[in-house]
C-alpha cells in the first residue's frame, strides 16, 4: 500500500519545491514508483526544478475537470525510471480544485504508485487545504529564521487540526558556522520551539542553485553536502535509521577547536 | 583573556540567536493562545476599572503582557500606584 505525503511550510521560499523534487528523485532512484503533484496552481515550478517544463500538455485541473485521462497528464521523467510529474495549471487559480477532488485524485494515484508526494503552495488558504486533503503524512519545511519557524508552527497546528497527526520537520538552509557563532538558531533550538520530530537538516549549499539552473536535483550530485542530506532523508522516510550528518565538517581548525575544548 | 580566546575560536558568545529565540517564543505564545492584542486591551481596561475602585493608579504607565520563562506562561501586570483611596474611612489610610 502506497503513501501520500504532503510537503508544506506556510512561508514561501523555504524550499518546499526543492525538497519535493529531491525526495521524489531519491525515492525513484531506489526503484519506487513515484508521482509528484504540483499543487501550486497558478504558480507552477516543480516542472522547472525537474527539467520537465517543455513537456507539459495537460495539468492537474485538466484531470480534475475531465478534459483528459489521468495517464495523459502524467509526465514521465527521462532520467529516473518510475518518476512522474502531475503539473499544476498555470492559467487557473486555486479555486479550480476542491479538497474532495484532491482526495479522489490521490486515491486514484495510489492504485498505481507507491509514493504520492504533494508540493503544497505557500499560505494557509484554499491551496493549502487542497494540498493536504488527500495526504496521510506531512513534512513541514522550515529555515532557521523567525518568520519561517513562526509560520511552520502555525501550519503544524492546522495539520493537527486536519487529523494529519505527527508531522515531521526538515530544517533547510542551515549555516553551521553561524550556528556555531550563536547567530543562527540551531537544530535543537528549533525542535525545542516547535516540539515535533526531526526528519533531517539540509545545510545551505550553492550546489542547490547550480543543480536547479540545470534542471537537475542536487540529490544526484555525489559531492554536494545538501545532496547527501537529501539522500539521508529519503532513507529515513523509508524507515531506515540514518544518523544526522556532521555539519561542522572536519576541517583542521574545527578539529583543533574541539581538541582544546572550545566546542 | 578567555573571552578573547573564545571569540577568536568562535565559541557561542550569546549571539543574536538568543534574541531571536526569545522573540519567537513570545510571538508563538500569542499565536498559539487565543489571547489577541485586542483581548489584552480589553483585559487592561477592565483591570483599570476594578483596581481604580481601591487604588489610585497611573493608567498611562500600566502594562499588561504575557511572558514566558522556563516554559511557564505568566500574565504580568505592572501597575504603578499613585496613592490609596479612602473607602468609607475604614479600609484605606494614606
Amino acid at each position: 500500500m502506497g503513501e501520500v505525503i504532503v510537503i508544506t511550510s506556510g512561508k514561501g521560499g523555504v524550499g518546499k519545491t526543492t525538497t519535493t523534487a529531491n525526495l521524489g528523485t531519491g525515492l525513484a532512484s531506489m526503484g519506487y514508483q513515484v508521482v509528484l503533484i504540483d499543487a501550486d496552481i497558478g504558480l507552477r515550478n516543480l516542472d522547472v526544478l525537474l527539467g520537465l517544463e517543455n513537456r507539459i500538455v495537460y495539468d492537474l485541473t485538466d484531470v480534475i475537470g475531465g478534459n483528459c485521462r489521468l495517464r495523459q497528464a502524467l509526465i514521465k521523467d527521462k532520467r529516473y525510471e518510475g518518476l512522474y510529474l502531475l503539473p499544476a495549471a498555470q492559467t487557473k487559480d486555486k479555486t479550480a480544485v476542491n479538497p474532495e477532488q484532491m482526495k479522489q485524485l490521490c486515491e486514484d494515484l495510489l492504485k498505481e504508485f507507491e509514493y504520492v508526494l504533494i508540493d503544497c503552495p505557500a499560505g494557509i488558504e484554499q491551496g493549502f487545504r487542497n494540498a493536504i486533503a488527500g495526504a496521510q503524512k506531512a513534512i513541514v519545511v522550515t529555515t532557521p529564521e523567525m518568520s519561517a519557524v513562526r509560520d511552520a508552527d502555525r501550519v503544524i497546528g492546522l495539520l493537527e487540526a486536519a487529523e494529519l497527526r505527527k508531522p515531521v520537520l526538515i530544517i533547510n538552509r542551515l549555516r553551521p558556522k553561524m550556528v556555531r557563532h550563536g547567530d543562527m538558531m540551531s537544530m535543537e533550538d528549533i525542535i525545542d520551539i516547535l516540539a515535533i520530530e526531526l526528519l533531517g537538516i539540509i545545510p545551505e549549499d550553492e550546489m542547490v542553485v547550480i543543480s536547479t539552473n540545470k534542471g537537475e536535483t542536487v540529490l544526484s550530485d555525489e559531492r554536494a553536502r545538501s545532496g547527501q542530506a537529501f539522500r539521508n532523508i529519503v532513507r529515513r522516510l523509508k524507515g531506515e535509521n540514518v544518523p544526522l550528518m556532521d555539519l561542522d565538517g572536519a576541517g583542521l581548525l574545527t578539529r583543533l577547536r574541539r581538541f582544546i575544548g572550545l566546542k | 583573556m578567555f573571552e578573547f580566546l573564545a571569540k577568536l575560536f568562535g565559541k557561542d558568545s550569546g549571539g543574536s540567536k538568543n534574541i531571536a529565540k526569545e522573540r519567537l517564543r513570545l510571538v508563538l505564545l500569542h499565536d498559539r493562545s487565543s489571547v489577541s492584542p485586542e483581548l489584552l486591551q480589553v483585559l487592561k481596561t477592565e483591570l483599570i476599572k476594578v483596581i481604580s475602585t481601591y487604588l489610585e493608579i497611573d493608567e498611562q504607565a500600566l502594562e499588561v503582557s504575557l511572558e514566558t520563562s522556563d516554559n511557564q506562561v505568566a500574565l504580568v501586570a505592572n501597575i504603578p500606584v499613585r496613592g490609596m483611596k479612602r473607602l468609607n474611612g475604614e479600609l484605606a489610610s494614606t
